[in-house]
């Protein structure tokens, strides 16, 4: 038998992780100190990406920092225009129009199912689930025809502005939205049907990445991240915006394990829920204008440009 | 009123500057010296219970003296509402201000940004050093002397 002093000597290895290419989802550097295949120690350094965002804002005016804004994820730039445009307005104490309010939250929904989808895929994929990728990117362009639709833009759409929206929705939009919302819960069985209960994909979230209620909160997580943990907080429910208070939903909570797996689970119950606050913009849309009458951000109508501007 | 205010009005009468409300907003500008007690305070007791620090900015206010800033946004779970802390430096050239990693870990990186970007130093942070620029960049990009484009 070999005495403890025979054995070889180990040590932990540094390895060092990315950066990736500009170009790839996750630009980022980790030093991982492993022993064996744990990872005891990690040091992320996280300013690959950092555009200074902040500094750039500093000589711009307000609306011209709106392209800048959906460049902050640009997996769900609607929805980061959507915070910059609400903080502006609650600086000028600006209410907007309640059709812009609904339309605003549409966007906002449609552009969370796209941005969980791209991470359902790419998530799949870096575990070594090809097939998901491919169903989750087929509802993923949908979206982006969606957005290219109001704004011309994919990936950076600019259609809310300070105010309310830059104009109404083009001919054809709402049905296409239509379209989607009553296909979408069947496509999402695909996703549903390949991972959820496979064995492999299990094997490879349950019970990894670990992190109590507590720890998330300390630790300063947010959203389906922190849900995943049993964190019961959703901005929508518990401090509604945008009439949000409106709409029912549900916030999922996963498994509460706070492991990858109860992550999945969250975001996965997420795209659903969106799905219904979409359908319930649709049934219930309001009309009425799309930007608030204000001077101070808001052009007159075209015919009365040449006799309303000081 | 606000009962994060209450309290604190309670137990550091001598360190609230002024107390101000903006469109439902809270905020509270403090002293500095003692305010890793009163962020534990405002964390430990039931009633207000902010578990959760959202961010920290740090402000540069050039030309004004006190020239910097450190600004809190807490929120709190229990009862769905926020506090905004602020703090002024009183030294314009080395600003310093008490590191509040021991109540909130997540301080860390922000206390990490707020150095990296403008120099603002944290005393008793346990790993002070930049995080979004490379290590040997000279400078605090969000400065408000410091160049938009370039030298």
């Amino acid at each position: 038998m070999t005495s403890i002093a025979t054995m070889p000597r180990t040590e932990t290895m540094m390895l060092n992780l990315g950066p990736q290419h500009p170009s790839t989802h996750g630009v980022l550097r980790v030093l991982l100190e492993l022993d064996g295949e744990l990872i005891v120690r990690a040091d992320p350094d996280i300013g690959y990406l950092h555009r200074g965002i902040e500094k750039l804002c500093e000589y711009r005016t307000y609306h011209k920092c709106m392209p800048l804004m959906n460049r902050l994820d640009y997996l769900a730039g609607e929805a980061n225009n959507f915070g910059f445009c609400l903080a502006v307005e609650k600086l000028l104490g600006i209410e907007v129009p309640k059709r812009a309010q609904y339309i605003r939250v549409m966007l906002a929904e449609l552009t969370r199912i796209a941005s969980h989808l791209f991470w359902l895929g790419t998530h799949g994929h870096d575990l070594g689930a090809m097939t998901p990728l491919f169903y989750a990117f087929r509802e993923r362009e949908k979206i982006m025809d969606l957005c290219e639709m109001v704004s011309g833009g994919r990936l950076f759409p600019l259609y809310f502005r300070i105010g309310g929206l830059a104009a109404d929705l083009p001919a054809g939009f709402l049905p296409a939205v239509w379209d989607f919302v009553k296909t979408f819960d069947e496509k999402w069985q695909d996703y549903d049907t390949l991972l959820t209960e496979n064995e492999i994909w299990k094997e490879r979230t349950v019970g990894v990445g670990v992190m109590t209620a507590e720890e998330a909160l300390d630790w300063g997580w947010s959203g389906p991240m922190a849900r995943g943990s049993g964190v019961d907080w959703d901005l929508r429910r518990d401090n509604p915006y945008s009439s949000y208070e409106e709409f029912e939903f549900e916030v999922p909570l996963g498994t509460k394990a706070g492991d990858t797996y109860s992550r999945y689970l969250v975001r996965m119950a997420e795209m659903l829920q969106s799905n219904r606050i979409v359908r319930q913009v649709l049934e219930n849309l309001p009309d009425g204008p799309v930007k608030v009458d204000d001077p101070r951000v808001s052009l007159p109508p075209k015919e009365r440009v040449y006799t309303d501007i000081a | 009123m606000n009962a994060a205010v209450a309290l604190l009005q309670a137990k550091f009468p001598d360190e609230i500057v002024e107390v101000t409300e903006f469109r439902g907003d809270t905020t509270v500008t403090l002293k500095p010296e003692r305010l890793v007690d009163i962020c534990r305070l405002l964390k430990d007791d039931p009633e207000t219970s902010f578990h959760y620090l959202s961010m920290i900015a740090g402000m540069d206010y050039s030309p004004q003296s006190p020239r910097f800033g450190v600004v809190y946004n807490l929120y709190s779970h229990k009862n769905h509402d926020r506090l905004t802390l602020k703090v002024f430096l009183t030294d314009d050239r080395t600003p310093v201000v008490d590191s509040v990693t021991s109540v909130w870990s997540t301080a860390t990186w922000h206390e990490r940004e707020a150095y990296d970007l403008l120099g603002i130093r944290f005393k008793g942070h346990p790993d002070l050093r930049r995080i979004l620029m490379p290590p040997d960049w000279v400078g605090h990009p969000l400065r408000k002397d410091y160049p938009l484009k370039g030298k």
